[in-house]
């Protein structure tokens, strides 16, 4: 039962990150119907960001990390103007495409600036575990928690009462008409990029001081997104949120509870073979939009 | 001996037949029959080594990147799960070289129909799914059959792989570039005809059909389903063959080598050559496969200057292939084989166009 419950805190403290994650690649799927292969190392670019600049400015490290998601919120800008703005009316296949050589890019770039080893974020929280009843749980993992949670507040409360938020909800609705009422829908779709790679920067810094800093681990919770935002549906925030938590979850129990049977690796299949599942059985996920073809 | 035919100022078909025919004229027969008398006799004579290993590795890629032009470029379904498949067909022919003790000529067909099973299992999706969520169901298939590469010993044997014994082909055994590159050669020869042909069929129009609007294509009769895993399935059987043809070829197959990255080098492929062109995968081929060995090259030459360039070379490769991609997605979404369909347009007339 313990190890149950240390599997599922776990879990639930990795799948915060997805969320974090899916939530930004949901943003721009909704807004302008763009998978974005490239979530990923806007996570690695997040953290790896926020350590260059604490090492090169001697700020403190809360005041790199926050020049570092503003850094990532105007490289956001920068991509969807130059990349995927030209790209508007072009088959599927090349839009992907366009995010994947984004993602080239950007993994070029950090192995260029830092190479591909190991680096760590300063401690800011005692390392000595916690225990809460049975569970014994690290600062680190709660604050990680914390930081989810407040962020992914900040998130609802700006689409709900902010005005940029409430058009970003109406051009993901309905372009047209969001555009009749006098939305930019190109400015949007910018802001909309902008806070996608904010999100993931944000995550990107959580996986950092959970994990270290690696730009590839970094970057391959970019590909976990996709089971998360299948499971929660491709549209929805809240689904974003639920279906990465769930991912979370899914990975650290089957890690936990199949590894020692099948011998390994499980926790990177299982979210996979789950979004199989899901797109067999309901492919637009638990709180997607069911799409219905009409002639 | 009949006059020969040459390139016309217009168009002039006055039968279906010329419109169907492969080549409309005899400039391409010849130019062809040239080019096959080049590559097959000339360039093994004279090529050394290396250059030959950087041809062979275009040839095969030329095959794998001929399956997925067919199912992303003529059927329009999106696979990001190439890579896998080649790792099937690679990892067949070995189970079946080493263990069977299968020949040659047995075991690359056969890898190339166990490839074709897989890859019609993991399109069974696109029955419901297109685009976007095809693309992503077929990302699941890549990571779930790397998994399999890596973890199912018994029949992979994990980490350690598999040495390929080399082929024979009755009393020769083939050993070293040259022979390979006959037989690669011929294989791309043999595969470029059969995608050539297929388009011309009542299937590739289909294909066609399914990629242009599915809905239209099944309202005229088009068994949606059937055609599409059709297509999966005949991709999957070339890019396993070009698979099987990379086990022999290296005479390794361990799991490193079929990842995602694979998957995303054959996309880059499509996109660089032109996707649903037959020419496309030889455009694309050679240049995603050349250009890392042509950074390589660029950084020998510079190490004098920038000493530090060589430990860079993957990052670099990183940064060329990404600049590749958005470059061409912007400036030359057709491809090169659009480029070279407006410049011999372009010639057609000339000096006299007006």
């Amino acid at each position: 039962m313990t190890i149950f419950l240390q599997l599922l805190t776990t879990g639930i403290v990795v799948g915060m990150v997805y969320a974090l994650a899916a939530l930004g690649f949901v943003l721009i799927y909704k807004a302008s119907r763009v998978i974005n292969m490239a979530q990923g190392y806007f996570l690695a670019l997040g953290a790896f960001g926020a350590l260059a600049i604490a090492q090169v400015t001697h700020l403190p490290f809360v005041l790199a990390v926050v020049a570092s998601l503003l850094g990532s919120l105007v490289l956001g800008g920068i991509v969807e103007r130059l990349l995927l703005r030209p790209m508007i009316g072009e088959p599927v296949i090349g839009v992907i495409m366009v995010t994947i050589g984004l993602a080239a890019l950007l993994r070029g770039g950090i192995l260029l600036a830092w190479g591909a080893g190991n680096f760590g974020f300063p401690q800011l929280l005692p390392e000595a575990p916690l225990t809460l009843g049975p569970l014994v749980v690290s600062p680190v993992h709660l604050g990680a928690l914390g930081l989810s949670l407040a962020f992914l507040g900040v998130f609802a409360a700006f689409f709900r009462a902010t005005t940029l938020g409430v058009a970003m909800r109406a051009v993901a609705d309905d372009q047209q008409a969001a555009q009749s009422l006098g939305v930019s829908v190109p400015q949007i779709l910018a802001a909309s990029w902008a806070i996608a790679a904010m999100v993931a920067a944000v995550a990107g810094v959580v996986v950092g001081s959970l994990n270290g800093l690696n730009a590839d681990a970094l970057s391959f919770i970019g590909l976990k997104v996709f089971p998360a935002v299948i499971l929660g549906g491709l549209d929805s925030v809240p689904g974003a949120v639920v279906g990465g938590v769930a991912i979370g979850v899914l990975e650290n129990m089957a890690g936990g509870y199949l590894d020692p049977l099948v011998g390994g690796g499980t926790k990177e299949v299982a979210p996979f073979v789950a979004l199989v599942l899901v797109l067999m059985l309901r492919p637009y996920g638990l709180f997607g939009t069911v799409e219905i073809e009409r002639v | 001996m009949r006059r020969l035919t040459f390139s016309e100022c217009g168009d002039y078909k006055t039968r279906y037949a010329q419109e169907a025919a492969l080549f409309p004229n005899d400039v391409g027969r010849l130019a062809l029959g040239v080019l096959l008398i080049v590559w097959f006799l000339i360039v093994p004579a004279v090529a050394g080594p290396y250059l030959l290993t950087v041809a062979n590795l275009t040839g095969i890629a030329v095959i794998g990147a001929t399956g997925l032009n067919l199912l992303t470029g003529y059927t329009g379904q999106i696979t990001m799960g190439h890579g896998a498949f080649m790792g099937v067909g690679a990892y067949t022919a070995a189970v079946l070289a080493a263990r069977v003790h299968l020949p040659f000529w047995i075991a690359v067909p056969l890898a190339g129909l166990a490839t074709a099973g897989v890859g019609a299992f993991f399109g069974i999706p696109s029955l419901r799914l297109k685009g976007l969520y095809l693309a992503i169901a077929t990302l699941a298939a890549q990571f779930i059959l790397e998994y399999a590469f890596l973890h199912w010993d018994w029949l992979t044997r994990g980490t350690s792989g598999y040495l390929v014994p080399p082929a024979r082909l009755g009393v020769w055994s083939l050993r070293g570039e040259r022979p390979f590159f006959w037989l690669i050669g011929a294989s791309v020869v043999l595969i470029t005809w059969l995608h050539l042909n297929l388009l011309r069929t009542r299937m590739g129009r289909a294909f066609v059909a399914i990629r242009d609007n599915d809905r239209a294509a099944a309202s005229i009769g088009i068994h949606l389903f059937g055609y599409k895993l059709l297509a999966f399935f005949l991709s999957a059987f070339m890019v396993g063959v070009a698979g099987a043809l990379y086990a022999y070829y290296t005479g390794v197959v361990v799991p490193g080598k079929f990842t995602l990255d694979l998957s995303i080098d054959y996309l880059a492929m499509g996109i660089v050559g032109g996707l649903g062109t037959v020419l496309g995968p030889f455009y694309g081929a050679a240049v995603i496969t050349v250009i890392p060995e042509a950074l390589r090259a660029l950084s020998q030459a510079l190490s004098a200057v920038f000493p530090d360039l060589a430990a860079a070379l993957n990052a670099l490769r990183d940064v060329v292939f990404g600049a590749v991609i958005v470059a061409f997605l912007i400036f030359q979404p057709e491809g090169l084989a659009d480029r070279w369909r407006v410049v011999r347009a372009y010639f057609k007339l000339w000096p006299y166009t007006y």
